[in-house]
């Protein structure tokens, strides 16, 4: 449908799709700098800080030796020997004999848990060359407030994280994690007490201490910068199941697969990729209840453009334009927006996104934690739960990579209880 | 030339600030809205901001976030906030109504289709606090081409470099914020703004009003001495706030209270000149 607008793209972009964004910050008609004024010369300024930044090889190897010593990097690349036989069973009973080959992009084993730490220690190493004192943070489910928490710990900076009162309510591990690293967790309760009420409580934290304070965001929105320099700052994870799947097959894969929030995991598998149309790329928004219910955070799919936090993107929104509540299983998916690059290679059709149930998501982290002997969380298992849709239609030289982005021990107490076990 | 050049030229021609006051549309109910816009200009206001709800105000404290969430509980949309309007234009065709919110209902509604509504209604001008100059061509730009003003906020994070970027396509007047903040926290100093504002009339002819952070009387005139007008927003947000009942609806002669409040801040402000000249 959209193959047109590739073209158009491409000329602009000199043929490629890595070139965005533009000086204003635009994906397309996606993202942008939707702030107010207070905000303007701060985002400003962090762009050029940036941009400075990103040129200075110091800072590349600051980030390179932080990467390896303190966060694990590089993570495996993991082929799962077992999942793929299973799906590959399941292909031959429905008689077509496939299976792709799956293999596990393993940022789960990152210190902290997930990819977020990825992005943190290159804020937090940006923010410091910038002369900023404290740091600010919004958090749903917890893990980008941890590993704030860790790297802001690790520097020495105060860190202040906000989190929603219902969120701080099922994630009570993680916000005893974030107390113990000496981080202050301030409820947020106007709104509905969610992800995406954290982000107005940090931004009116941010429009208030301006001289002093640098905003971590935690995914591939917000205004111009962000979506780019986080989207940079994750890219290692594409960067290397590149080289590691040169190593392993001597060829790049035919698919990747990621789950969607704001989207920064999968951004930061998908980039590195985006000028190899071989690739074909699938991105897994959360179904919650099933779209058709209304209830669920699925942006792109029950979505339509808007602007909130700084950037055009898909949003969940009323016929008023009011922002609506997303619902999932799965806390750190549930965000009414998306990063704006996503709405972009959405609209061009470079990527593909589909979406999946809770209960989808949480026979795949059954499976999952079965077959492999890893629990991932419950994001990724919605990533995982398209895989083992996808996986038995394909042939079994078809190299699929699924990004394990998270580990899924905070979420055994949120499993036993929608499995009905009391522990 | 919009009701608000008319109303700042009338203002400086009697030589006192303009009182600019804001309500959020719909708090917490149409009628009542209503009954306020409507006795307002009675009761001193000079300009009516009127908020358009959103259910993200990034940029506004608890009392303006507050009314918003009421206005939306009860049935407040867009269509309704240019129907209040049209519904005050009926009685008062003097006073300028400027529509102040975030940019996604209207971006929602299509801007084209906004701003026809909007002149149709009776809307003068706009303000619009997530679209900083470097969006102008998303609403800016056709707004004054559609002959509404557009309101810039400048803000003390606005320096020299930055302040005719800001300045270019404002008109009707400017609309300093005070402070870093939200709506509604610290209070300015009156010192500091009174050299802010001489900042920004060295780079334009505009009133400059001034907002964030008044709440009484005192403060008000205090800033109404040295700037063109003086905007008080969340203490009359906070005032009708008061009146609501544990049903959610206003005691009796609420609004009659509010605007008598309202009244009390107007002639701090209508008082300021006269009294430095005294």
């Amino acid at each position: 449908m959209t193959g047109k607008k590739v073209a158009s793209v491409s000329l602009t972009k000199a043929n490629s799709l890595r070139g965005g964004p533009d000086e204003r910050g635009r994906f397309g008609i996606f993202g942008g700098r939707f702030v107010a004024e207070t905000l303007m010369p701060l985002v400003l300024d962090l762009d050029q800080a940036y941009r400075h930044a990103k040129a200075d090889p110091a800072f590349q190897a600051q980030i390179d030796h932080m990467q390896r010593d303190y966060v694990g990097r590089e993570s495996p690349l993991y082929f799962a020997e077992r999942l793929t036989a299973h799906l590959r069973e399941k292909s031959a009973a429905a008689g077509s004999k496939g299976g792709a080959k799956i293999y596990f992009k393993r940022d789960e084993l990152n210190h902290t848990g997930s990819h977020k730490i990825n992005n943190c220690l290159g804020q937090i190493l940006l923010a410091m060359r910038m002369g900023k004192t404290r740091i600010i943070a919004e958090t749903g489910a917890g893990q980008h407030g941890v590993a704030t928490a860790t790297v802001c710990a690790r520097f020495g900076l105060p860190c202040v994280v906000y989190m929603g009162t219902t969120d701080i309510e099922r994630q009570k591990p993680n916000v005893f994690r974030m107390k113990l690293l000496g981080a202050e967790v301030i409820p947020v309760t106007s709104g509905t007490g969610t992800l995406k009420d954290a982000m107005n409580e940090a931004l009116r934290d941010w429009v208030t201490n301006v001289e002093n304070t640098y905003y971590l965001i935690g995914t591939v929105a917000g205004p111009h910068p962000y979506p780019a320099m986080v989207r940079d700052f994750q890219s290692i994870i594409g960067e290397e199941t590149k080289r590691q799947m040169m190593e392993r097959e001597g060829r790049l894969p035919d698919s990747l697969v990621a789950c969607i929030g704001g989207g920064s995991n999968a951004m930061g598998l998908f980039h590195p990729f985006l000028d190899d149309p071989s690739v074909k790329i699938y991105g897994v928004e959360a179904a919650g209840k099933g779209i058709e219910t209304g209830e669920h955070c699925a942006s792109l799919k029950g979505g339509s453009p808007g602007v909130l936090h700084g950037n055009r993107t898909y949003l969940l929104q009323d016929e008023d334009g009011q922002i609506k509540d997303g619902h999932s299983i799965s806390a750190g998916l549930d965000y009414p927006g998306i990063g704006p690059e996503h709405s972009w290679l959405h609209e061009t059709g470079r990527a593909e996104y589909v979406s999946v149930t809770d209960r989808e998501a949480l026979d795949a982290f059954q499976l999952c934690s079965r077959l492999e002997g890893i629990i991932p969380a419950l994001e990724p298992a919605h990533a995982l739960a398209f895989v083992t849709k996808l996986a038995p239609t394909l042939p079994k030289d078809h190299l699929m990579v699924m990004n394990l982005c998270g580990r899924g021990d905070k979420d055994v107490f949120a499993v036993a209880d929608h499995l009905g076990v009391t522990l | 030339m919009t009701r608000l050049d008319r109303r700042f030229d009338e203002l400086k021609a009697q030589g006192r600030a303009a009182f600019v006051t804001f309500i959020t549309a719909g708090d917490p109910d149409f009628e009542t809205t209503l009954g306020l816009l409507n006795g307002l200009p009675g009761a001193g206001a000079d300009v009516i901001e009127l908020g358009m709800p959103f259910t993200d105000p990034m940029a506004d404290g608890p009392s303006i976030q507050a009314s918003a969430q009421r206005a939306l509980g009860n049935g407040a949309s867009m269509m309704k906030t240019l129907e209040l309007v049209r519904r005050f234009r009926e009685n008062d065709n003097s006073t300028p109504i400027v529509l102040m919110g975030y940019y996604n209902p209207i971006y929602h509604m299509s801007v084209e289709t906004f701003l026809g509504r909007a002149i149709e209604a009776g809307v003068d001008g706009l303000i619009v606090v997530d679209l900083p100059p470097e969006e102008d061509d998303e609403l800016c730009v056709p707004a004054m081409k559609a002959g509404l003003n557009f309101i810039r906020l400048a803000t003390p994070t606005t320096d020299d470099k930055r302040l005719p970027a800001v300045l270019a396509n404002t008109s009707g007047f400017v609309y300093y914020v005070s402070i870093t903040g939200i709506t509604g926290s610290a209070s300015p100093q009156a010192r500091n703004v009174e050299a802010a504002v001489n900042r920004i009339k060295r780079h334009t002819a505009l009133p400059v009003a001034v907002g964030f952070g008044i709440k009484t009387p005192e403060q008000a005139a205090e800033i109404a001495r040295t700037a063109d007008g003086a905007v008080v927003g969340s203490a009359i947000v906070d005032a009708i706030a008061k009146e609501i009942g544990a049903d959610g609806k206003m005691a009796p002669g609420a609004v009659e209270r509010v605007l008598e409040f309202v009244g009390k801040l107007a002639n701090g402000v209508h008082a300021a000149r006269k009294a430095a000249a005294e």
